[in-house]
């Protein structure tokens, strides 16, 4: 029964889990640039087609909105007041597999009643390190929002962390599929399994906001999967100037992670604009901004470094930016 | 010893200049706030300042915003002088006595330095750029720019004329 559960559920975590497909997940903050202490922010977080416009699916976030009177209302209040904390440095265990739920708020529209993601942890981390939790949260069906009181000055964070793997493997000469975690990986694929192939997929999605000057407590790595040490801080980008970012893997400079910048507005051009960089050996990458807006980029690396053993791993970092005009 | 002696006099008489860089210098900057036919109209924040050839701030001169606001209500617009910000105004705490002020009205406004002044006093002989910019409240933003010799070896007169949120910036150095 527990893993007939899992069956149902995991197929749905494919759209974050694989960002192959052409959907891009992104966190689009209200403004990056505070001047002061005291004000508020607010973000929408969603997958989609077009960047960056609400037209596939809301990105379901911990502690922000409920599920409606058949979803997870019971447990956790909407505003995630006794949520669960912020996944922090360490980051949070991976995709979780949770009930099948009910149909979104929203009901059987057009189309009929959506299958739902399960819901990703976000940290949203102070200048000073500390958690921050965020309010008046809704899930809608293209986007969540949610809002980020800004009472410290200096750089925030907004993190959202998933690792997980996914295999696929023979069995009895039937193709399975199977996903979970590396500690569920040993007990849940049968030994009698052939032709094993497992992935670890680690994910990484940022964005940041300013108030005042900017700081860099924040920037501090992990050490683990594909990370950002900005050597030109993330709220300092002005079209036209070359920004540097260094690459991290497992905390180390990540040499020839491919590098894909794509500015918003998509639905208004005809071609995408993308811009493809690889960091050197140094992990650094360069990027000149050809205009200001929001620009949403993607760096991924992909080796055999994953924490089982036969395993290869796909690493992605992703962060939504802002590009001021100089 | 010569050093010395022209910043006693300089304090005096900010006169003709003895024979090479004197320190009497004095600066005059006009800004203008022009009149516009708009539906919605909020005085324009302003900030002047002297830059450096690198972009770096030599000089904050002065900053015009909603000062008086309770809760530094004000600031949250400062960051809109965009380059300013970016320059100058996020590594300071405003408000800044000597620096920030009320918004102008239409109308054309001075700001009057002497060599003496805090914002000219530490400032090294070399080519610098006055930098004016406005933004306004459900409006637009601009940047003038007169670039300019300190201390100048003869009377110097400059000026830029804006199109949408400023009007006429003038700049004018007495040696």
């Amino acid at each position: 029964m527990k893993t007939s559960l899992k069956w149902m559920v995991l197929p749905f975590c494919v759209c974050l889990a694989v960002p192959a497909s052409a959907h891009r997940a992104w966190l689009l903050p209200s403004t990056t640039i505070l001047s002061d202490t005291g004000s508020w922010i607010t973000v929408d977080a969603a997958v989609s087609d077009t960047l960056f416009y609400f037209d596939h699916n809301a990105m379901r976030l911990e502690g922000v909105g409920s599920d409606g009177p058949r979803g997870e209302r019971g447990e956790r209040g909407p505003r995630g007041a006794d949520g669960p904390p912020p996944g922090g440095p360490g980051g949070p265990p991976g995709p979780r597999a949770e009930g099948p739920g009910g149909p979104p708020g929203q009901g059987p529209g057009p189309g009929g009643p959506r299958r739902q993601m399960p819901r990703q942890e976000i940290a949203i981390i102070a200048p000073d390190g500390s958690s921050v939790k965020p309010e008046n949260g809704s899930v809608g069906r293209f986007r969540s929002t949610f809002d980020i009181p800004i009472d410290k000055a200096g750089t925030y964070k907004l993190a959202v962390v998933g690792d997980g793997l996914s295999a696929s493997y023979m069995l009895k000469g039937e193709r399975k599929r199977w996903r979970g975690t590396a500690e569920s990986y040993k007990s849940e694929i049968p030994a009698d399994a052939t032709d094993v192939k497992v992935t670890q997929q680690q994910r990484r999605l940022e964005t940041f906001v300013t108030a005042g000057k900017p700081s860099k407590e924040v920037f501090k790595p992990t050490g683990k999967g594909l990370e950002l040490d900005p050597v030109t801080h993330p709220n300092d980008l002005f079209a036209g100037e070359a920004a540097k970012f260094r690459l991290l893997i497992d905390g180390k400079p990540a040499a020839g992670a491919r590098v894909t910048v794509v500015p918003g507005g998509i639905r208004y051009r005809d071609s995408i604009n993308e811009i493809k960089a690889t960091s050197g050996d140094d992990g650094i990458v360069s990027i000149t901004w050809p205009e200001p807006g929001m620009y949403w980029m993607e760096a991924v690396v992909e080796d055999d470094k994953a924490e089982v053993p036969n395993a290869k791993r796909r690493a992605s970092y992703s962060a939504t930016l802002e590009v001021m005009k100089p | 010893m010569r050093k010395l002696l022209t910043l006693g006099i300089s304090g005096i008489i900010a006169g003709p200049a003895l024979s090479g860089p004197s320190l009497a210098a004095e600066m005059k900057v006009s800004i203008e706030v022009p009149k516009l036919d708009v539906a919605e109209y909020h005085r324009p924040y302003v900030a002047a300042w002297i830059e450096k050839p690198d972009g770096s701030v030599a000089a904050n001169l002065s900053v015009w915003y909603d000062v008086k606001a309770e809760n530094k209500k004000g600031n949250k617009w400062l960051k809109d002088l965009r380059q300013w910000w970016r320059r100058a105004g996020r590594e300071l705490d405003m408000p800044v006595d000597g620096l920030s002020s009320a918004t102008r009205p239409v109308g054309k406004h001075p700001i009057d330095l002497s060599s003496s002044a805090p914002a000219l006093a530490e400032l090294q002989a070399g080519d610098y750029e006055l930098v004016v910019e406005a933004a306004r409240e459900v409006g637009g933003r601009e940047l003038l720019r007169i670039p300019f010799k300190w201390p100048a070896a003869a009377a110097f007169s400059g000026s830029a004329q804006g199109k949408e949120e400023l009007g006429e910036v003038a700049l004018e150095i007495k040696p």
